[in-house]
């Protein structure tokens, strides 16, 4: 069931893309779901559409994971998009029936609901499959760092992020056994009315919070016995290295938004 | 009840990037009241087989029989309780199953899924808490205040009151103080000798093996290396421990006896194996 999820999984390799420094990755990402909005036809569209493509062939990651990524989200996605089609109003009516419409400015705004959606998956997708896990909580705690000065705990954010990205595949790991071993005894998941999955629920949901607890009394024993005792004066042991290629693809970027507002109207 | 493997193959994620095959062509037959071992290094696919056991995985390719049911890669996931019913496995760290508010809903979890009424589901609890060696002051327990060695009773009791035909024990005895692991390796043998009991039983303990099994299956990334009787498997001593499973403690002795110049007559497998050999010879050379 887990095994099937591509989105927020990491691939390593060697591109270009995976070497980029972790924050310019987390930023380009960021900054293209917000200049993707600029795009409102279809020359802009296309551009962009070339744009992520580029991106993904850089990173010599096949395109069916891409497309597997959008796979979990596609009755969102269609569920949007029909709202748009049939809610929309203005310009030719090709079709009315009941409460519905289908306007052509349904249609042309319902398939660039559509785009934007694929891209911004492809987009995150790209984030996640080229950046380990640890490598985007040292690029967040990086980027947060700024917000020290309101107090607000980055040291501590960016720690509890960094364990639970590493403990998400345990903790998988953890319910699959758990899940089997209850399977052995009889307990049928997924099977039967809502009340009944909900219980089969039970025998799974304790025993890993039990085991949560467990883990998290001895990793905390294990980091005070090592000399852990908050982020004051702490050094760094993974440094990020912004290199040119970085400061490039910033730069790209800001190509791209120049070239998008160039042509939408 | 027998368990066959006929060809069986086994992929994790086929079709994906993290595709991996954990079994080859798997040949193994468990035969009603035998007692079987697994042996083989860690990431040998050893878990895997055993979870082909009562059809929790399925191959991907050849066919598990399990008694009378053919499990195939078609198999869909409906009716396979009668199987689990039949086929009780013990993970590895089963303490890690445990739920409930006391030890005996948690023991009598088991029974009541497969359909056992409350009364009978309680009654099985207390007979099994006795038997994994805990009294009846246990039974209204919260399982998460026991010991860790009390919880894995408590897990194995959960699993046996079951009253499955075949048991299969994943390192049943990790991480458990010398006396309990001899207590629990002798209540199992108890059942397998009283109660007739198929037992699978994957180790790295080859003490055990020799102890206990009475046919032993060696498994190497994937593959089956070697099967046969601990005598047969054994026997070739340089070939065990290039495959660095270890020999039994009595027979590595007795090679170093060998080294020496002594003659046995047959490879003793147990420390009784070997005080009887050592003391025939002992007489002999009286004799002389």
């Amino acid at each position: 069931m887990m095994n099937k999820l591509i989105f927020g999984r990491y691939i390593p390799g060697d591109s270009l893309i995976h070497k980029l420094d972790p924050r310019a990755k987390l930023i380009a990402s960021f900054y293209f779901i917000g200049i993707i909005f600029l795009a409102n036809n279809w020359q802009s569209y296309l551009l962009a559409g070339i744009f992520t493509l580029g991106c993904v062939l850089v990173s010599k990651i096949s395109l069916s994971f891409f497309i597997r990524g959008v796979k979990p989200l596609i009755w969102l996605i269609i569920f949007t998009v029909a709202l748009q089609m049939f809610f929309t109003t203005g310009g030719q009516v090709y079709w009315s029936w009941w409460i519905f419409t289908l306007t052509e400015f349904g249609v042309t705004n319902g398939i660039f609901i559509f785009c934007r959606f694929i891209l911004i998956i492809f987009m995150s997708t790209l984030l996640t499959l080229t950046t380990a896990p640890l490598e985007l909580s040292d690029a967040i705690e990086y980027i947060l760092r700024p917000l020290k000065v309101v107090h607000f705990p980055v040291h501590e954010i960016s720690l509890m992020l960094s364990i639970a990205l590493r403990f998400v595949p345990t903790l998988m790991d953890e319910t699959e056994k758990i899940m089997n071993a209850q399977r052995a005894r009889g307990v049928d998941f997924g099977e039967g009315n809502l009340i009944q999955k909900m219980k089969a629920i039970i025998p799974l949901l304790i025993p890993l919070f039990v085991s949560s607890f467990n883990r998290a009394e001895d990793l905390a024993t294990a980091m005070e016995a090592r000399g852990y005792n908050g982020g004051e004066g702490r050094t760094k042991y993974r440094k990020l290295d912004w290199h040119l290629r970085d400061t490039v693809t910033i730069v790209i970027f800001a190509l791209f938004t120049v070239g998008l507002i160039l042509l939408r109207k | 009840m027998d368990i066959r493997f006929e060809k069986v193959d086994f992929t994790y994620q086929p079709g994906t990037p993290f595709e991996t095959r954990a079994l080859f062509d798997i040949d193994l037959e468990v035969k009603a009241g035998s007692y079987t071992a697994l042996v083989g290094h860690t990431g040998s696919g050893k878990s895997t087989l055993l979870q082909h056991l009562n059809a929790l995985l399925k191959p991907t390719s050849g066919v598990v029989t399990i008694g009378d049911r053919r499990i195939t890669p078609e198999t869909d996931n409906k009716n396979l309780k009668p199987i689990r019913k039949k086929v009780g496995i013990v993970f590895q760290f089963p303490e890690a199953q445990l739920f409930e508010e006391t030890v005996a809903k948690d023991i009598a979890f088991g029974p009541k899924n497969f359909g056992v009424s409350e009364e009978e589901a309680r009654k099985l609890a207390a007979e099994y808490l006795a038997l994994v060696g805990l009294d009846e002051t246990y039974m209204e327990r919260s399982p998460f205040d026991l010991s860790g060695g009390q919880m894995r009773r408590v897990a194995i009791a959960g699993v046996l009151a079951m009253e499955p035909e075949v048991l299969v024990l994943d390192e049943p005895t990790a991480g458990l103080d010398p006396q309990g692991r001899k207590e629990m390796m002798e209540m199992f043998q108890r059942l397998h000798d009283e109660k007739g009991l198929t037992i699978v039983l994957v180790t790295h303990l080859m003490d055990d093996v020799a102890d206990f099994a009475d046919y032993v299956y060696v498994l190497e990334k994937g593959h089956i290396a070697k099967c046969g009787t601990p005598q047969e498997v054994f026997a070739d001593v340089s070939w065990v421990e290039e495959k660095q499973i270890g020999v039994p403690t009595a027979t590595a002795f007795a090679e170093k006896l060998v080294a020496k110049g002594f003659q046995f007559d047959y490879l003793p497998l147990t420390a009784e194996d070997l005080a009887d050999q050592l003391l025939a010879l002992g007489g002999l050379s009286h004799d002389e």
